[in-house]
């Protein structure tokens, strides 16, 4: 210390001599700057990371810009459409953040401008950040699927974002006859959510048999195999008659949907074309809109980051959490981007008195329902090795097989399903 | 787990206290030690992370801080760290019945469960609010402290022993672990379970049913 004067020292505040002031003072204890934090997205990731930052460092100043007031989960969406669940019982707002300081605003981001450290929103507004923290979610290909976009979507819908095309769908479903045909075209990987579309038309599935028994389902699938896929057919074979005359659910594979004729309600693979009482298109995956803008991106479409701190690869001070990253080995789901977002705050904390990131660790679980009495879940806990994110072997795996467990047990999945929903919402927006 | 058990009755008996690093010499936990020493040292390929880093990745089963919003995974903040720690070494060694536990268990080192115990330990505990019916409750009281409190004190609230918190963790959890002890699923104590026996004679399933409903009642 005696070896530096007045200037070095100011200077170097950043380093470990900051870094011990800051753990008793907060960022702002040196200079009188507080450190700024712009979060771009308040899904599941960008929520959970602004609520973690203020839970570590109240002396962070954190913004968050989102355009909608109400954000509706995609977990547990396919039970609205199973009509098992209220849409309200999905809906959340963002007084639980605001509780923590977290300042919210209701925009669209425009751009990021990487060098200026600035965030520019369609309102017009501008903000500056010492750190951004982008979590925009998925956006759709929608040039794979000829006469399919945003608009047809509306009446055509996806579901894949949760909100008022899950409405629409549950309304099709209602209004659909007896007999009548549901087809899910599902999206090739990697895509959000993995075992998503299939658990969807399990719960689906459960609703036309108490209610429209003559009704078939048909999975229309780029992909020959999906997650769960095991579990998912027994479960299928146990409920649905899968595989049998009267089965409900047919799983066609390796089949993409490449056009649709809206007007005939008819969909067309290379294979054949297939008409539907109620179409589900579920279109290929890419990150959203803003990370593209800001250049964000690779040549597939997601965004390159460093697994111990989610920093982008490609542009300093800003990091990419959730479905838009590029995480493997760990899936695009809502645990994740939950558990991405915690290791990001503690990084993000930690970078801004310039001190070592810590040490992360990062756990994911996805349960499905079968029916509202048979759950099954794939767990994984993962940590960093080599700087890289990694699965531990010998640990996570899936929910055993009929034989292998009881439908106790299942059923017991079925309540942690729902007390994971509760704990993980309130996590994120309590 | 058996191991344990033995052992840390084996260690009671003697009166010494039961302490972190009197677990961690039973045969059972001393191989698993290793590689968290190895972890901890400098040239170490995986550092450990920290408790509350790893903590937190429990929080979207078990809630933030580990307390669980319900309405069946159970609450695990405030916990002893002697309970923790036997509770992930048995799914670990999957000698505990679990849905999903074992899976997560394995995940982790005898130091990072360690590092997590206190982690956990050191939240408050908060007891869920949950419907009981106040007749059921009243007679499950006496049973408690006829049967369970000699072990499972003040109401079972303690966080003191090794036993785990009874009063106030979600009743569907609970449910489902005295379904477990009962079916000989999960291991018991074996004085409890000679309580448990004795209880369960003179009242058949419906003084279980009574304990729940007291057990419920801690606001
Ligand atoms: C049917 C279905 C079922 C699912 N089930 C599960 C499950 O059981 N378990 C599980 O773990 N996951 C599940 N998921 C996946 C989970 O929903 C996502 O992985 C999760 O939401 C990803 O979080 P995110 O923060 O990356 O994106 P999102 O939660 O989608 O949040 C993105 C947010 O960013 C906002 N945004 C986008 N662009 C901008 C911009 N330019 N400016 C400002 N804001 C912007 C959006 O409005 C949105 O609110 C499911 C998904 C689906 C579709
Ligand atoms: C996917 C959800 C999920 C995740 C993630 C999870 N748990 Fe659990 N946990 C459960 C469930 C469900 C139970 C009840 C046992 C079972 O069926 O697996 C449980 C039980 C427990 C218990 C026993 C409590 C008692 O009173 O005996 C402990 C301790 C525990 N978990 C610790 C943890 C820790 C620590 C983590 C994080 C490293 C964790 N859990 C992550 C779902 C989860
Ligand atoms: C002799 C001491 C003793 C008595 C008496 C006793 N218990 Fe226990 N109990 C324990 C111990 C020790 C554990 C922890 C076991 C373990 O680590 O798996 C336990 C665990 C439990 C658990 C599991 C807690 C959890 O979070 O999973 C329940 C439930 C329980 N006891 C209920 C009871 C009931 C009800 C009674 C009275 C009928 C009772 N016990 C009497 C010692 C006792």
């Amino acid at each position: 210390m005696s070896n530096f004067n007045r200037r070095e020292f100011l200077k170097l505040t950043g380093g470990a001599i900051a870094a011990t002031y800051a753990m008793s003072y907060g960022s702002f204890a040196i200079g009188g700057a507080q450190k700024k934090v712009v979060v771009i997205g308040g899904g599941i990731g960008g929520t959970t990371v602004a609520k973690y930052i203020r839970m570590a460092d109240q002396g962070v100043e954190v913004t968050l810009i989102e355009p909608n007031k109400e954000y509706f989960t995609c977990f547990m969406s396919n039970e609205v459409l199973g009509g098992e669940r209220a849409m309200d019982s999905i809906r959340f707002g963002y007084d639980g953040l605001k509780a923590h300081g977290v300042n919210v605003i209701h925009d669209t981001v425009s751009a990021i401008d990487a060098a200026a450290r600035t965030v520019t929103t369609e309102g017009g507004q501008t903000l500056n950040y010492d750190r951004c923290i982008v979590s925009p979610g998925i956006d759709f290909k929608w040039d794979g699927i000829e006469g399919y976009d945003a608009t047809v979507a509306e009446t055509i819908p996806h579901a894949w974002k949760a909100g008022p095309q899950t409405v629409t769908l549950r309304k099709q479903l209602e209004a659909m006859k007896d007999g009548g045909t549901v087809v899910i075209a599902a999206p090739p990987n990697p895509y959000r959510c993995p075992p998503g579309p299939y658990e969807r038309a399990s719960l689906i599935a459960h609703y036309l048999k108490n209610h429209k028994p003559k009704s078939k389902i048909i999975i229309l699938d780029p992909k020959d195999k999906f997650a769960k896929q095991g579990l998912f057919i027994a479960g299928w074979k146990k409920h649905y008659g899968y595989e049998t005359d009267n089965s409900m659910i047919s799983w066609v594979s390796g089949v993409g949907v490449e056009k649709l004729d809206a007007g005939n309600m008819t969909v067309s693979s290379a294979v054949e074309d297939v008409k539907g009482d109620v179409l589900n298109i579920i279109p290929a995956q890419k990150a959203g809109k803003i990370a593209f803008t800001a250049g964000l991106t690779n040549e597939k479409g997601w965004c390159p980051v460093d697994g111990k701190t989610f920093e982008s690869s490609i542009h300093k001070n800003i990091h990419v959490i959730g479905d838009a990253s590029v995480a493997d080995p760990m899936p695009k789901s809502g645990y994740s981007a939950n558990s991405q977002a915690k290791v990001c705050a503690e990084a993000v904390v930690a970078l801004l008195s310039e001190k070592e990131p810590p040490q992360p660790a990062y756990v994911n679980t996805c349960y499905s329902l079968i029916t509202p009495d048979d759950a099954i879940s794939v767990a994984a806990v993962y940590n960093l090795v080599d700087g890289k994110i990694n699965a531990i072997k010998g640990a996570g795996g899936l929910t055993p097989g009929y034989d292998k467990t009881t439908m106790d047990m299942r059923a017991r999945e079925v309540k942690y399903a729902h007390s994971w929903f509760k704990n993980i919402t309130h996590d994120v927006f309590g | 787990m058996m191991q344990k058990k033995t052992l840390t009755s084996a260690l009671l008996t003697c009166g010494l206290a039961l302490s972190g690093p009197a677990l961690a010499q039973t045969p059972a936990a001393a191989p698993a030690a290793a590689p968290a020493e190895a972890a901890a040292a400098p040239s170490a390929p995986v550092a450990m992370a920290s408790g509350s880093m790893l903590g937190n990745t429990c929080a979207g089963c078990h809630g933030t801080d580990g307390n669980s919003q319900g309405p069946a995974t159970p609450t695990i903040a405030g916990i002893s760290s002697e309970y923790f720690i036997g509770a992930m070494t048995a799914y670990k060694s999957d000698t505990r019945p679990s849905t999903i536990m074992a899976r997560i268990a394995k995940g982790y080192s005898e130091g990072e469960i360690k590092a997590m115990a206190e982690f956990f330990a050191t939240k408050p505990f908060k007891a869920v609010p949950q419907e009981s019916d106040a007749t059921l409750a009243k007679h499950g009281a006496n049973l408690h402290k006829k049967y369970c409190e000699k072990c499972h004190e003040e109401g079972g609230t303690s966080t003191k022993d090794d036993a785990g918190i009874l009063a106030g963790q979600w009743t569907p959890y609970l449910s489902y672990t005295m379904e477990d002890f009962m079916g000989g699923k999960r291991e018991m104590d074996k004085k409890m379970k000679k309580k448990l026996d004795e209880m369960h004679g003179k009242t058949g399933d419906e003084g279980i049913k009574q304990l729940l409903n007291f057990y419920a009642g801690r606001k």
